[in-house]
Formats: structure tokens, C-alpha cells, sequence
């Protein structure tokens, strides 16, 4: 089965031959992949809407009583674990990375394509515990995304029963499908290559997503290690986190844990898991540049080390986020010093994408225009990121709004930018219809414009001394009655970006049906996916013959050719017989 | 957690190797027919999927040492574990699996049927050994919740050793099935590979529960 990817075929793969195994146990990388983002963009409108609640409470305090403050903890945790975990990685990885990966490296399906459709399954299976919690007596657990112990587990804390337990199962379990799936990645990408793909032609958007999968098949055991661990001490009464401690007027049966272990545990984790979200939204950023700039991407074997030196990088950064913990101050210069260093060729990649779009033929379409809307907001949140990666200047900031601002800029709102991006993109592929350029143009400047109106205040909150996790602020000396000015307007703008998504999934419903038909390649782009012989692809991708590459992903605007792009799969000796010809065989640099 | 950055570290070391004789340097701008690469490293994407997915074990079984580790130094009340005698018959039982998955990949690349056959069931045999006596080594150590309770380091040879023989349960399913294809006549050039990797696999999870043993006998 596994050559299958790799081979000339007359048959189609799989063979499906019933409505259920054509689209529900359906072993095809392209409905495991739109499997996957249904689910994910499904539970990442729970925790949209969980948003919203709690920036109601937020801006119009005492307003809406539906909002307790064990509620606002409960929905302050679900938020940002789903938005993390459920939404970005598994969108990215499982959805993009499973249409993506076969399609771009030329293959007809992930190399096992069983334990792809059973990584789904799996994935689907944690989902449905976590939104269990909400019906489970005491709800879901309100411990913050963290689940730093010992609260996450002690009485008193929202959810401290079943909640956090459901929620620590459910981790276990994403992390079981996201195993499966990232074995079929990794090797799919090193195995299942069309022939001439070598690594250094493949597009950046694979270089992305197989980089982060091997960051979160390293990164996710010490989630894994860390959840079995809770879990026991939340159910067993061991002590490997749990310190002695009276709490609630009782006095529970642990002594002698260490809840900083788990921070150690969790960020060591919890960072490169940044770098899961945003090398993937790295590489699609690079190839929608590229493409809607018409221009060659500006640096490619940089950017391919860079990936490689920042996936290296994020896994001895981890104590960045812990450096109010009582941490050994040497370790804070460490970890500071290493923080600055990843700063270098993430900034490699900012500078390679903005001289991507110098002189470029920019077409200022709706997945060029995330595409720009996420260097602007990245570059933002990477820069307050040099202001928290300073131990001196992080302290003083630490669990403030300016550490919302700055996290929600960086990993919220840039790989969401790229979601979207990427959706308008391959849309067309994926369905064979366009959909409404106008509608998506008002999605994207509500998005972009929305979403500064929300974080750029929350900066100067931060620096007020706003403090984060706060059900309600109240009447306090040292804030002044524009604080509270500001947050209502935060709210009223979060409310907009949130409805603007209603936007997004009415065009791509409706587009379904009324939109026009796609031709297979609209934005005239290099890569493979866009040569498929049908639109959307069929089982097995390619019919009988797999592609040839003959060149790299970025041959746009060779002087001398014809049209201004050539596909991978034109031979370099075959361009006057093609109409694809050009002067010389060195593109610009 | 050091120890496992480390660890972390050159696992990612060697991808990033690996990328960089992958000809990382190539400039593909530079349109010059380049020889297909399909399969160029030479190694069957099972064997990639099991290497790959020994890599996330053993970044599981260094974060959970790392784990002990820490605890043990900064966590209060650490009362070092003795460990029972039976752990040592265990692992030369799990070693003796290790030796006969070995033998039995041997027999089948060289068509030795008979051989290869009594190899299979005594790897099956001595596993299946190996992990009773675990079980008998929680029972040497005494009521369980009590202990678990009360030791973190009795509560960690809990947790590693049952994380460890799932693996190893994981091993005999693929095990039984290679081993219910060869009951069932099929070519021994067909159960090559699955043998093969059993065997892999079986040298990885002794030398996964070397470490934890180790850990457990003298840090």
C-alpha cells in the first residue's frame, strides 16, 4: 500500500465505491483534509463565540449575568486551548498539511493512508471530549490554557472535577491523532516525492508544515508526559506536581511536588508549539506572496534554513515563559539570549517577503491582501516579543493586557490572517468554483482593521499595568476611567472581527453552489497542485501518470518567456515546444 | 528538562543532518536537470514511519526521565525506590525477545522457515514474559494506591513501566499479525520487512527500558 503513493497507476487508489468510503471513512488525503478543517473551523467557532462572552463581560461589566466569573475562567480556557491545539494546529497540519502535501510533492496520497484516516477519527474523538466538559457536572475546567497546577486540580477552581480531566484526556488523544498523522507527513515528504522534486524544489509551504510536524512529533510527548502525569494527581492522589497545600480549608493528601516542573513540562512544549503554528503559516505566506507578486520568492535557500534553524531554535526558548516563576536568574540570561538569537532568521524571513514584494507585478487580490495584512500584524507581534523576551522589561509587563496584545498579534491573529489567505487560495482547487472577490475584500479589511483595533489597545493597557485574567477590573486608583473607555471598544470591535466571520462562511458556502466555475489553475501559479489534470482532483490526483518536476516553485516573470510563470512541470529543454520559453535558464535574482 | 533539550536537540540534529546531505545547498533556481531523488534515501517508508515514530518514544521517555529526575531534586518528600529483584529477570527476558526477533528476521531474509518459526514464538513467548513480570514487580512492591500515593518514585515506576510494555502490547499486535500471516503460509519474502522491523523495534524498546532501568537502579 504504502508504494502506492510513489507509483504510475491505471487504477484509481483505494477504490472507493460507496457514498461512505468515497466521504466519511474515506482514506483520500483531500477529504481527510477537508475532514479535518470542518471540524477544526467548527470548534474554532465555539471558541469565537467564547471570545465574544467573555470581551462582554470585559467591556460592559455586570451587563450580562449570564457571565459569571466561573463561566469567564471556564471560557477564558476553552478559548485558548481550542484556538491553539483544535483550531490552529490541527488546521494547518491536519488540513492544510493533508490537501498540501501529496498534491505539491506529486504523490497520490500520504504513504499510509489507513492511519490517515484513522488519525481523523482519533482527532475527532478529542474534540467530542473536550466539548463533553461543558456538559459534565461543574463544566468544563477554568484553570486558564495553562492548567498550571496545583489550582488546575484543587477545589475551588471551575471545572476541578471532571472538567480537567476530560480536558487532559482529550489532550492525550489529539496527541495520538496528531502522532498518526504526523508519521504520514514526515514520510510522506521524505518518501513520496514525484520524480525531479527534489527537497530544495519543494514549495515553502511543505518545507513549513514538515518542519512543524517534526517540532510537534518532538514537542507534543511533553504535553503527553505532562497530562498523564496531572491526571494522576488529579485522580489518584499522587504527588508529582501537587505540593503540600491547604486549600478550601482542607488539606488534601499531596505533599511535596513541584508545579514548577510542570511549567517546565508545558512550555517545553508550549513553545515550539508557536513555531507548529507559525512555520506552516511561514511557508503558505511565502507561496501567496510569490504567486500574487509574480515574482521569484526572494531568498528561497534562506528561507528553507531559516525553517530549519528556527525549528532548532524554539526547543531551548521555553523558560521565556516562566521568568516570573522564581526561576535561577542565569537561567532567565540563557533563555533571554536564546529568545534574541530566533529573532534572526525569523527576521531573515520578514525581510526575504517584503523584498519578495519589491518590484513585484502585486496583485492585490483577497489572498494577497492577508498575505500582507499577516507581515504587517507578525512584524508587530515579533517586535513586542524582543519587549517580553527581556527579563528586565518582561517583568514589569508580565500578566498584563500588553502579553494579551502581544501573543494574540503574533500566533493568534498572523496564522489566522494565513488561514484565511490560504483558504481564498486554494478554494478554486478545492471546491472547482471562485467565490465573491467583493465579499472577501470586506472580510479581509473588517479582519485586518478589526483586529488592530482590538490588540493595538490592549498594548497601552498592558503598560497602564492592566492586569490579565481579571474577571472585572472595578474602581481602582491606578487605573484611569479611559481604561475602561478602551475595553468597551475592544469589545465593540471584537464583536465586529467576530461577525465578519459570518462573512467568510456565507462566501464560501453559498460560493459552493452560485460561484463561478474555477478554471484549474486561476492565479496562473508554478506549483503542482495547480496542474492537476482535474479540478477539484480525483482519487489518486494525477490519472494514469504521476508529474515530472523539471524545475523549482518559483520560476514567475522569466525574462524572456512567454507567459509569466512556468510550471514545475514544463522541461527545461522543452520551453520553445511549450510556449514556456525564456532566454536563460538562470531566473533573477 | 537539560537532559532532555538535549535529547530534543540531537534528534532535531539529525534531521537537520540529514536535510543537509539532502543537498540543501542546491540552488533550484538554477534550471539544470537534477536526477530524481524519488526513494534516493533508500529506505521504505515503513521504516522511515517506524524510525520516525522511535524518535517521538524516545522524546517521550527522555521528557518522563527528565520528569523523575527533576522531581527527585525539587520536589520535597523523594523516598529512593528499591526495586524489585524480578526487574532483573525481566529484563533478561525482554533482552532474550530482543535476541530472537533478531534471529527470527535473520531466518526469514535467509528462507530458514522452521527456524525462523520457533524465533517468532520465542520473541512472543519471552515479551509475553516480560510483561507479566512487571506486573509481579508492582505486586513486589506492594498495595498500590497506598505506595503511589505516598512515593513519587514508586508512582513513576508505575507510570514508566506501564507506558513502556503499551508500547511493547503495540509491538505484539504487529508481532501477532506477521505472525498469523506466516501461520497462514504466506512467502517469507512478503514477511521480510514486518519481521524486520519487529526486530527494530524490539532492540528499541530494550534499550528504551535499559534507560528507565538504569534511572531507577542509580540516579
Amino acid at each position: 500500500m504504502a508504494y502506492v503513493a510513489i507509483a504510475d497507476r491505471d487504477a484509481p487508489i483505494h477504490d472507493p465505491h460507496t457514498f461512505i468510503e468515497k466521504y466519511i471513512w474515506s482514506q483520500d488525503h483531500k477529504v481527510i483534509a477537508i475532514q479535518y478543517a470542518i471540524v477544526a473551523i467548527f470548534v474554532g467557532l465555539v471558541a469565537l463565540v467564547l471570545s465574544a462572552l467573555m470581551r462582554l463581560q470585559l467591556g460592559f461589566p455586570d451587563q450580562f449575568h449570564f457571565v459569571d466569573p466561573n463561566r469567564y475562567y471556564q471560557f477564558i480556557t476553552m478559548h485558548g486551548m481550542i484556538m491553539v491545539i483544535y483550531l490552529l494546529t490541527a488546521l494547518f497540519l491536519g488540513g492544510f498539511g493533508n490537501y498540501l502535501i501529496p498534491l505539491m510533492c506529486g504523490a497520490r496520497d500520504m504513504v499510509f493512508p489507513y492511519m490517515n484516516m484513522v488519525s481523523f477519527w482519533v482527532y475527532l474523538l478529542a474534540v467530542i471530549v473536550l466539548l463533553a466538559s461543558f456538559f459534565v457536572p461543574g463544566g468544563p475546567t477554568g484553570a486558564g490554557w495553562t492548567l498550571y497546577p496545583p489550582q488546575a486540580v484543587l477545589p475551588g477552581t471551575p471545572g476541578a472535577g471532571l472538567g480537567i480531566i476530560l480536558m487532559l484526556v482529550s489532550l492525550g488523544i489529539f496527541i495520538v491523532a496528531f502522532t498518526m498523522g504526523g508519521l504520514n507527513y514526515v514520510t510522506t515528504v521524505l518518501q513520496a516525492r514525484c520524480r525531479g522534486m527534489t527537497l530544495m524544489r519543494m514549495p515553502l509551504s511543505v518545507w513549513g508544515i514538515f518542519m512543524a510536524t517534526i517540532l510537534g512529533l518532538l514537542a507534543f510527548p511533553a504535553l503527553f508526559v505532562s497530562a498523564i502525569m496531572m491526571t494522576l494527581d488529579g485522580t489518584l492522589g499522587t504527588s508529582f506536581f501537587m505540593p503540600a497545600i491547604n486549600s478550601m480549608g482542607g488539606t488534601p493528601e499531596h505533599a511535596g511536588g513541584s508545579p514548577l516542573l510542570f511549567q517546565h513540562l508545558f512550555w517545553f512544549f508550549g513553545h515550539p508549539e508557536v513555531y507548529i503554528v507559525a512555520l506552516p503559516a511561514f511557508g503558505i505566506v511565502s507561496d501567496l506572496l510569490s504567486t500574487h507578486a509574480r515574482k521569484n520568492i526572494f531568498g528561497y535557500r534562506m528561507m528553507v534554513w531559516a525553517i530549519l534553524a528556527i525549528g532548532g531554535l524554539s526547543f531551548v526558548v521555553w523558560a521565556h515563559h516562566m521568568y516570573v516563576s522564581g526561576m535561577n536568574p542565569y537561567f532567565g540570561f540563557f533563555f533571554a539570549t536564546t529568545t534574541l538569537i530566533i529573532a534572526v532568521p525569523t527576521a531573515i524571513k520578514v525581510y526575504n517577503w517584503v523584498l519578495t514584494l519589491w518590484k513585484g507585478d502585486i496583485h492585490l487580490n483577497v489572498p494577497m491582501l492577508f498575505a500582507i495584512g499577516f507581515i504587517f500584524t507578525f512584524v508587530h507581534g515579533g517586535l513586542t516579543g524582543l519587549f517580553l523576551g527581556n527579563v528586565t522589561v518582561d517583568l514589569p509587563l508580565s500578566d498584563t493586557y500588553f502579553v494579551v496584545g502581544h501573543f494574540h498579534m503574533v500566533m493568534g491573529v498572523s496564522p489566522i490572517l494565513v488561514v484565511f489567505g490560504a483558504i481564498y487560495h486554494w478554494y478554486p482547487k478545492i471546491t472547482g468554483r471562485m467565490y465573491s472577490e467583493r465579499l472577501g475584500k470586506i472580510h479581509f479589511w473588517l479582519t485586518f482593521l478589526g483586529t488592530y483595533a482590538i490588540y493595538l489597545p490592549m498594548h497601552y493597557l498592558g503598560i497602564l499595568g492592566v492586569p490579565r485574567r481579571y474577571y472585572a477590573l472595578g474602581d481602582t486608583e491606578f487605573l484611569p476611567q479611559s481604561v475602561h473607555t478602551i475595553n468597551a471598544a475592544i469589545t465593540i470591535a471584537a464583536l465586529v472581527v467576530a461577525g465578519s466571520v459570518l462573512i467568510f462562511l456565507y462566501n464560501m458556502i453559498v460560493s459552493l453552489w452560485k460561484g463561478e466555475k474555477a478554471s484549474p489553475n486561476p492565479w496562473k501559479s508554478t506549483t503542482l497542485e495547480w496542474q492537476t489534470p482535474d479540478t477539484p482532483p480525483h482519487h489518486g490526483n494525477w490519472g494514469p501518470r504521476l508529474p515530472v518536476v523539471h524545475r523549482w516553485a518559483y520560476d514567475y516573470s522569466v525574462p524572456g518567456a512567454a507567459d509569466d510563470f512556468i510550471p514545475q512541470t514544463v522541461p527545461v529543454d522543452a520551453r520553445n515546444a511549450t510556449g514556456f520559453g525564456h532566454g536563460e535558464d538562470k531566473a533573477p535574482r | 528538562m537539560s537532559n532532555t533539550a538535549i535529547v530534543v536537540a540531537l534528534l532535531v540534529g539529525v534531521a537537520v543532518w540529514f536535510a543537509v546531505a539532502s543537498r540543501l545547498t542546491a540552488k533550484p533556481w538554477e534550471n539544470r536537470e537534477q536526477k530524481g531523488d524519488v526513494g534516493a534515501i533508500g529506505i521504505s517508508p515503513a521504516r522511515i514511519g517506524l524510525w520516525v515514530f522511535m524518535a517521538v518514544v524516545t522524546s517521550l521517555f527522555a521528557l518522563f526521565l527528565s520528569a523523575y529526575s527533576m522531581r527527585m531534586h525539587h520536589g520535597v518528600g523523594w523516598c529512593h525506590l528499591t526495586v524489585p529483584r524480578i526487574a532483573w529477570l525481566n529484563t533478561v527476558m525482554l533482552a532474550g525477545a530482543s535476541i530472537a526477533m533478531q534471529l527470527a528476521s535473520s531466518a526469514v531474509a535467509h528462507g530458514r522457515r522452521p527456524f525462523a518459526q520457533t524465533a517468532l514464538v520465542a520473541a512472543g513467548v519471552l515479551s509475553i514474559g516480560f510483561l507479566a513480570g512487571q506486573v509481579a514487580a508492582w505486586q513486589a512492591i506492594g498495595p498500590t494506591l497506598y505506595y503511589v500515593q505516598g512515593s513519587p518514585a514508586i508512582a513513576f515506576f508505575y507510570v514508566l513501566t506501564i507506558v513502556h510494555g503499551l508500547h511493547l502490547l503495540g509491538g505484539l499486535y504487529v508481532l501477532g499479525s506477521a505472525a498469523h500471516r506466516f501461520a497462514g503460509g504466506a512467502e517469507l519474502v512478503d514477511l521480510r520487512q514486518s519481521v524486520s522491523l519487529c526486530a527494530t523495534y524490539w532492540h528499541f524498546l530494550l534499550l528504551v527500558w535499559l534507560a528507565v532501568f538504569g534511572v531507577l537502579l542509580y540516579l
